[in-house]
C-alpha cells in the first residue's frame, strides 16, 4: 500500500503528471471572481470563504479522472487486482496519493489566495484548517466516482455528475468554518462534522470503490 | 509445485458465454499454446484463469495467488526507468534481494536507468516478462506476447519463457505467431459455447409473454 | 401462497410479466379514479384557507408528489440492496425503471412548491432547508439515471448503480443535515417552513389522503410498466446477442 501510494506521488510530480495543475486552476478562478462581482473588498470578504472551498473543490474534481483511468489504460490495474495486496489499500491509497499532490497544496495555497478576495483575518488560518481537514473527504468522494466511471472512455462529464452532490456536505460544513473563522464566531462545531464526514468517508469509501472497480475489471 | 489443473471452466464476457467444457492439465516445466480465432475468448479465458472474473462455471486450480498475469499492455509506467518500475512491482510482490538477478535474467541490466517510454518494442517485452519474473509465481499466462517483435527479439522473448519452463515453471501462450516453443496447442474453437448463446441470462428463454 | 413466497417469485422475469400483465391495467385504472375524486374534490369542493386562499389547493399536487419524490429513492436503496445480495434481476431493472418516474416526480414537487411560494413569499425560489434537499435528491436521481445510460453490458451497469444508490443513499441523509444545519447557519432560525400539513383541518385532509393514495398507486403502476418495458429491453439484448453468435 504504501508503495503504491509512493510510486502515485512520483508519477504525480514526474513529467506529463499533472501536478501543479489543480493549483494553476485554484488560482486562476480566484482572479476570475472579483471581475465577476467586483472590487470592493466590502463584497468580496464575504464571499471570499465560500468561493475559495468552491474552487479547491471544483480543482480537485478536474484531476479525479486520472486516479484509476491511466492504471486502467496501461494494463496496471488488471496486476494491482492480482497481486497480494488488497483491492481496498489500493483504493485507499490511491485516494491518499490524490490528496497529497491535489488537496494538501490547495490547503497551503488557500490562505495566500484568501488575501486576493479581502478574507478578514483569523480566517485564513480556519480556511486553511478546514480545506485541511475536508479535502481528504473530496479526494476519497472522487476516487468512488472515478472508480466508478473507469470502465468508459469519456468518463470525464459523468464523473462530475456523480461526484458533485456528493461534495455538499463537505463543502457546506467546510465553508461554514471558514465562515465563522472569519466573522470570528467560533468554528468548532461545523469543524468536528467536517472532521466526522472525513472519517466516515475514510471508513467506508475503500470498500465501494474497490466494490466498484472489481465490477469494472470483470 | 504442482501442475496447472482446469476442469470444466466456462467464460464469458459481458454476460455472453463464450467457451465451455474447457479441460487442460500443464505440468510443472511445460507450455501450452492457445490457439483460435480473434473474438474466441482467449483474453476472456486468461483473465479468469487469473481471478479477474469469475468462472462461469468449473474450477482452477491452483488460485490467482500463484498465477502471474501478463496482459498485451504490461502496466509499466512510461515516466519511470526500468529499475524504478521494477522495484515497485518486486516491492508489492514481497519480493526480497532487489531485481538485480532479473534485470541480468533478462537482458535489461544496461537499461535500468532508461525510462520505460524510451524502449523499443522488444525491450518493453522483457520488462514486462521481468515483472512477471519477479511476482515468483509459477504459473505465466501471456496474452498475445510476440506481437509488433521482429524476428530476432521474438527468438529472446521464447528463450526467456524456456528459461522460466527450465526452472519447473509453467506458461499458458495465447498467440498466433510460432515461437518455436515446443509445446502443446490447445484450439479453442472446440470448446466454444453453444449456439444457445446468453443462456446463462435469465431473460433469453421465454421470459417474456 | 404466502407473500413472501409471492413476493420472491416476482423475480422471475416470466412470472412477473405475467402478473404484472393483470396488476398495471388495474392500478392504473385505481390510480386514475382515486387521482381524479382527489384532486377534483380537493379542487373544487373545499373552501379557501382564510390565510392562503385558493393557493393553498396545489397541496393536492405537492404534498404527494413529494411522498412518491423520497419513496422513489427508497425503492432504488431496496430493489438494489436486493440485486446485490440475491441477484434478482427484475430487482435492479425495478430499481432503474423507478428513477425517471421518482425524478419526475421530485421535478412536480419542485415546481409546484415554486408556484406555491410565488404568492406565499413573494419569490419563485427560497433557499430554504426542504426546497434545497429535494434540488439535491433531484441531482441525485440525475447521476443515478446518467449511470444507467453510460454502461452498455447490463449487470455492471446493475452492479455500479446499485453500489451509487448505496452510497448515495448515506450521502443523501447527510446532505439533508447538512443543510438543516447550512441554513440555520444563515437565517437564524427558520423563517420559510413547509411544515404546515400537520395543521391542515379535516376539511382539507381527507381529499389530500385520496391524492396522495392515487400518486402511491400511479407511481406503482408507472413503475411496473416501466420494468416490463426493461425486461422486453433485455429480452432483446439478449435475442441480438444470440443472433450474433449463431
Amino acid at each position: 500500500m504504501t508503495r503504491i501510494f509512493l510510486r502515485d506521488l512520483r508519477l504525480g510530480v514526474r513529467a506529463g503528471g499533472g501536478f501543479g495543475l489543480g493549483l494553476a486552476f485554484f488560482l486562476i478562478v480566484v482572479v476570475l471572481v472579483p471581475f465577476g462581482i467586483g472590487p470592493e473588498t466590502a463584497r468580496l470578504g464575504p464571499v471570499a470563504p465560500g468561493i475559495l472551498w468552491i474552487g479547491a473543490l471544483l480543482a480537485c474534481l478536474l484531476s479525479l479522472d486520472r486516479v484509476f483511468a491511466l492504471d486502467r489504460e496501461d494494463g496496471a490495474l488488471d496486476l494491482l487486482a492480482t497481486a497480494p495486496v488488497p483491492l481496498e489499500g489500493v483504493a485507499l491509497a490511491k485516494a491518499a496519493a490524490h490528496w497529497i499532490t491535489t488537496g494538501l497544496p490547495l490547503c497551503l495555497a488557500a490562505p495566500a489566495l484568501a488575501v486576493l478576495l479581502a478574507l478578514p483575518w483569523p480566517g485564513h488560518l480556519w480556511l486553511a484548517v478546514s480545506l485541511l481537514a475536508g479535502t481528504p473527504a473530496l479526494s476519497l468522494i472522487g476516487a468512488f466516482g472515478a472508480a466508478l466511471t473507469v470502465g468508459l472512455r469519456r468518463g470525464g462529464l459523468l464523473l462530475s455528475l456523480l461526484v458533485l452532490p456528493l461534495y455538499v456536505p463537505t463543502l457546506i460544513f467546510g465553508a461554514d468554518v471558514a465562515r465563522r473563522g472569519a466573522e470570528g464566531l467560533s468554528p468548532l462545531v461545523p469543524l468536528a462534522l467536517l472532521g466526522a464526514v472525513s472519517l466516515g468517508c475514510l471508513a467506508i469509501l475503500p470498500f465501494a470503490t474497490s466494490a466498484a472497480l472489481r465490477v469494472n475489471l470483470r | 509445485m504442482s501442475a496447472l489443473e482446469v476442469r470444466d471452466l466456462a467464460v464469458s464476457r459481458g454476460g455472453v458465454p463464450l467457451l465451455e467444457g474447457l479441460s487442460f492439465r500443464v505440468a510443472p516445466g511445460d507450455a501450452l499454446i492457445l490457439t483460435g480465432h480473434n473474438g474466441i475468448g482467449k483474453t476472456s479465458l486468461l483473465r479468469t484463469l487469473a481471478g479477474l472474473q469469475p468462472p462461469q462455471a468449473g474450477r482452477v486450480a491452483p488460485g490467482p495467488d500463484r498465477i502471474a498475469f501478463g496482459a498485451h499492455s504490461d502496466g509499466m509506467k512510461a515516466t519511470l526507468s526500468v529499475a524504478e518500475n521494477l522495484e515497485f512491482w518486486a516491492g508489492l510482490h514481497g519480493l526480497r534481494g532487489g531485481i538485480e538477478g532479473v534485470l541480468e535474467e533478462f537482458d535489461l541490466a544496461p537499461l535500468r536507468d532508461r525510462a520505460a517510454q524510451h524502449l523499443s518494442a522488444g525491450q518493453r517485452r522483457r520488462l514486462g516478462l521481468a515483472r512477471m519474473g519477479l511476482t515468483g509465481r509459477p504459473v505465466w499466462l501471456l496474452d498475445e506476447p510476440t506481437v509488433s517483435l521482429d524476428a530476432a527479439s521474438v527468438g529472446r522473448f521464447a528463450r526467456a519463457v524456456e528459461r522460466h519452463l527450465a526452472g519447473g515453471g509453467m506458461a499458458v501462450l495465447a498467440t498466433h505467431v510460432d515461437l518455436g516453443l515446443a509445446a502443446p496447442r490447445l484450439d479453442l474453437s472446440t470448446f466454444r459455447a453453444a449456439p444457445e448463446v446468453a443462456r446463462g441470462d435469465v431473460f433469453a428463454e421465454g421470459a417474456v409473454e | 401462497m404466502s407473500f413472501s413466497t409471492s413476493f420472491w417469485s416476482l423475480a422471475n422475469p416470466a412470472r412477473f410479466m405475467s402478473l404484472t400483465a393483470r396488476a398495471v391495467p388495474i392500478l392504473s385504472v385505481l390510480a386514475g379514479v382515486c387521482l381524479v375524486g382527489g384532486l377534483v374534490w380537493g379542487f373544487f369542493f373545499t373552501p379557501d384557507d382564510y390565510r392562503q386562499g385558493s393557493t393553498v389547493k396545489i397541496i393536492y399536487l405537492h404534498v404527494p408528489a413529494a411522498l412518491m419524490a423520497i419513496n422513489g429513492w427508497l425503492m432504488m436503496l431496496v430493489a438494489s440492496l436486493i440485486w446485490l445480495v440475491r441477484r434478482h434481476h427484475v430487482s435492479a431493472l425495478a430499481a432503474r425503471a423507478a428513477a425517471p418516474v421518482g425524478v419526475t416526480m421530485t421535478l412536480i414537487a419542485l415546481i409546484t412548491g415554486a408556484v406555491w411560494g410565488q404568492p406565499m413569499w413573494g419569490t419563485f425560489w427560497a433557499w430554504d432547508p426542504r426546497l434545497t434537499s429535494f434540488l439535491i435528491l433531484f441531482l441525485f436521481y440525475l447521476g443515478y439515471m446518467a449511470l444507467w445510460a453510460a454502461i452498455d453490458d447490463p449487470d455492471t451497469a446493475a452492479d455500479l448503480t446499485s453500489v451509487l444508490c448505496l452510497v448515495g443513499s448515506v450521502f443523501a441523509i447527510l446532505s439533508r443535515y447538512a443543510v438543516n444545519f447550512w441554513n440555520q447557519g444563515l437565517h437564524q432560525g427558520a423563517s420559510l417552513s413547509l411544515d404546515r400539513e400537520k395543521n391542515v383541518a379535516d376539511v382539507f385532509y381527507h381529499p389530500l389522503l385520496l391524492s396522495m393514495a392515487g400518486f402511491i398507486l400511479l407511481f406503482l403502476a408507472l413503475v411496473l410498466a416501466g420494468t416490463r418495458t426493461e425486461i422486453r429491453a433485455r429480452r432483446l439484448h439478449a435475442l441480438r446477442l444470440r443472433e450474433r453468435m449463431a
